[in-house]
């Protein structure tokens, strides 16, 4: 009888762990550990970005205190009498990063389009594997390169001929001095155009080739295709690659720092030295001996942040407004 | 699973352990963090004396003064290093005693970019300042002039360039034209990055040396290092005493020579346009910040054993490598600061 029991309890434990093991095998099946993973790694992201911004808020407090608005309204920064203000950088930073985007654009579509639909296979080929080289080169080495060669270069031909026979614009007043705005924006160009081009390669390539065929059916000549088949099929992934080569122009320190000037100063002129946010983060950040001049450069930091969410937010804005109603192809007149 | 895991778990803490043991039984570390001017020196420093003593390891980041001295006063690092001496508020900020160790000089040299003119230029305080504050515009104005008989000076603008980075070079040079300008004193003020009135930023003295090259009829300043070892050419300097002294290890480490009889007992003190006849006088210190009472007795009698060293043997290699070093008179007074040291 008692040995019955027993080992009644036996096989009723073992059931029971039996089925305990097989509801622990639930919990740490695969799959489950997998999604918990993946939930741990998308989390980090944002934990590291909102300890960022918090690290920052706390470490320029001082600064947000003393200076208030009129930090980003104020063009004066002076470390010796604490008084700062970004205007200077911020003017640099977006306007340098813009005219780059403006002339990055078309150069780095219209290789697409030649890589893509214009031209022999390998010449295709070698073009977009060298346009991928430039991509991989340090910006240190463009920044060394901008100094040494582009800078002198236009210092002694191109800014002269811009005095001589544009001086009358405001974009060309003053004297050449090589390292300016305008060294900034052609660096800038130089290395936004391979992540344009590569992207917007990637872009028209995805695109259905029976577009092409139907366009080049209805009578369409090569430009006409490309036109009206081609590019509004794109269009939203071209954008995408642009709003990328933005992000890159707008965070780019060294190459920008080594040819711009590293003056604060608002000037209309693109051949007058300039100021960006990163380049003076990067130039005054290791120096920094009083609490209010760390806080005000934490500040900038924080500033760059904003202006990059904002460039995004609205990036991603034009996106949508763009790519709704057209998915398909473009309308023909 | 589990086994998986487990073994996962012992072979990571196996790891954890082998690194923490291969630590704790390699040679004392000393770690300092500071100024990026004396860097290629104390690095020079490090590698030697470990030869002398191969049971500790000297560890410098050349992370900058700013970074130097907010290390040392939390106490992240065994000793800092700074161009600019502390305040009196951060060294009572500090949680304990701090001494400033003088180890060498640096000079500043003023370079420039004068097409028909190789060598020879000679400024005056009041001139350099002028020329900074943007009120001397042109290179034949009759104040440069009058001090330049024998050199043709072209009729064209002034360029001037300055350090875009915060750096030791710029507090030496905007230190000497607040003592030497009241204008400049008042308007500028001395510091690592000031609010500059005129001129370009270049990044680092490679930065300003190349837009100096590269643009015709421009001034800047770079470090006597930089300068000599680029051949650059610098201008001559009218000094405390009134003669025009060209910059060289010599004359650098006059300033010290000539601040001696008014040398505070810390050290802390500015050797711009000191006296003495051959006395440049755009000059200053580089320091190393230990605390007086260390709190590791080994990594404190290492770091005095090896000031010791630095004083004597290492004074001699800084001229080689163009740093100006100590006059005989310092080095018995710091002698002196480093015995009060205790650990």
């Amino acid at each position: 009888m008692e040995k019955e029991s027993s080992t009644g309890r036996k096989a009723v434990s073992a059931e029971q762990s039996v089925s305990q093991t097989r509801s622990m095998k639930k919990i740490l099946s695969g799959d489950s550990i997998f999604k918990g993973i993946t939930i741990c790694f998308a989390l980090s992201i944002l934990f590291i970005l909102l300890l960022m911004v918090y690290e920052m808020g706390r470490e320029s407090f001082p600064s947000i205190r003393q200076f208030g608005l009129k930090f980003i309204t104020s063009s004066t920064w002076d470390a010796v009498a604490e008084d700062f203000g970004a205007l200077p950088f911020i003017y640099g930073s977006v306007i340098s990063s813009l005219l780059a985007l403006l002339l990055a654009t078309p150069l780095s579509v219209g290789t697409a389009i030649f890589v893509t639909e214009i031209s022999q296979k390998r010449i295709g080929g070698i073009i977009s594997a060298l346009v991928e080289l430039l991509a991989a080169i340090p910006s240190v080495i463009y920044g060394l390169w901008g100094v040494l060669v582009m800078a002198p270069w236009l210092q002694r031909s191109v800014q002269p001929f811009l005095i001589d026979h544009f001086g009358y614009l405001p974009f060309f007043q003053g004297a050449p001095y090589g390292v300016s705005m305008m060294a900034a924006v052609i660096i800038l160009m130089i290395m936004i155009v391979p992540i344009i081009t590569s992207i917007s390669k990637e872009v028209l390539m995805a695109i259905p080739q029976s577009q092409r065929e139907a366009a080049v059916a209805l009578g369409a000549t090569r430009w006409e295709m490309i036109r009206m088949a081609v590019l509004p099929y794109g269009r939203s992934g071209i954008l995408g690659a642009v709003i990328l080569g933005l992000g890159r122009a707008i965070g780019e320190t060294m190459a920008v720092t080594m040819v711009i000037g590293n003056t604060p100063q608002i000037s209309l002129s693109l051949l007058s030295p300039a100021y960006t946010m990163p380049s003076v983060i990067a130039n005054e950040f290791a120096e920094t001996t009083t609490r209010m001049h760390s806080a005000a450069l934490m500040e900038i930091g924080l500033i760059l942040l904003a202006v990059t969410l904002l460039v995004n937010v609205l990036a991603r804005l034009l996106v949508w407004s763009v790519t709704r109603g057209t998915a398909g192809g473009g309308r023909i007149q | 699973m589990f086994k998986n895991f487990f073994r996962t778990i012992l072979i990571c803490s196996a790891l954890i352990t082998a690194a923490l043991a291969g630590r704790a039984s390699a040679a004392t570390l000393v770690n300092g963090a500071g100024a990026t001017f004396p860097y290629p020196l104390y690095s020079k420093w490090f590698s030697e004396y470990a030869k002398i003593d191969p049971s500790v390891k000297f560890n410098y980041q050349s992370i900058g003064s700013g970074g130097g001295i907010k290390q040392t006063l939390a106490r992240t690092v065994d000793f800092g290093a700074t161009d600019k001496f502390l305040t009196d508020a951060q060294l009572k900020s500090a949680p304990g005693k701090i001494l400033h160790i003088p180890t060498v000089m640096g000079a500043v040299v003023v370079t420039y970019n004068i097409p028909g003119i190789g060598k020879g230029l000679r400024l005056t305080p009041d001139v350099l300042a002028d020329i900074y504050l943007g009120k001397i515009t042109k290179w034949n104005d009759p104040r440069i002039v009058s001090v330049n008989k024998g050199l043709k000076l072209p009729a064209n603008a002034i360029v001037v360039v300055h350090r875009s980075d915060g750096s030791g070079t710029s507090a030496i040079f905007t230190d000497y034209l607040s003592s030497v300008s009241a204008d400049w004193k008042r308007k500028v003020g001395m510091g690592a990055s000031v609010n500059w009135p005129v001129g370009l930023g270049g990044k680092g003295n490679e930065g300003v040396a190349g837009q100096i090259k590269n643009v015709k009829n421009s001034i800047g300043y770079v470090e006597l290092a930089y300068a000599f070892e680029n051949k650059l050419p610098y201008s001559a300097i009218r000094n405390a005493s009134g003669n025009f002294v060209e910059p060289t290890i010599k004359s650098t480490s006059a300033a010290a020579a000539g601040a001696a009889k008014s040398m505070p007992a810390d050290f802390r003190i500015s050797l711009v346009n000191q006296p003495g006849k051959d006395t440049y006088p755009i000059v200053g210190f580089t320091w190393l910040l230990v605390y007086q009472q260390q709190k590791d007795a080994v990594k404190g009698r290492k770091l005095v054993e090896f000031l010791n060293w630095e004083l004597k043997k290492g004074q001699k290699m800084a001229a080689a490598i163009l740093y100006a070093p100590l006059p005989e008179k310092v080095v018995k007074m710091v002698e002196n600061t480093i015995k009060t040291i205790k650990y």
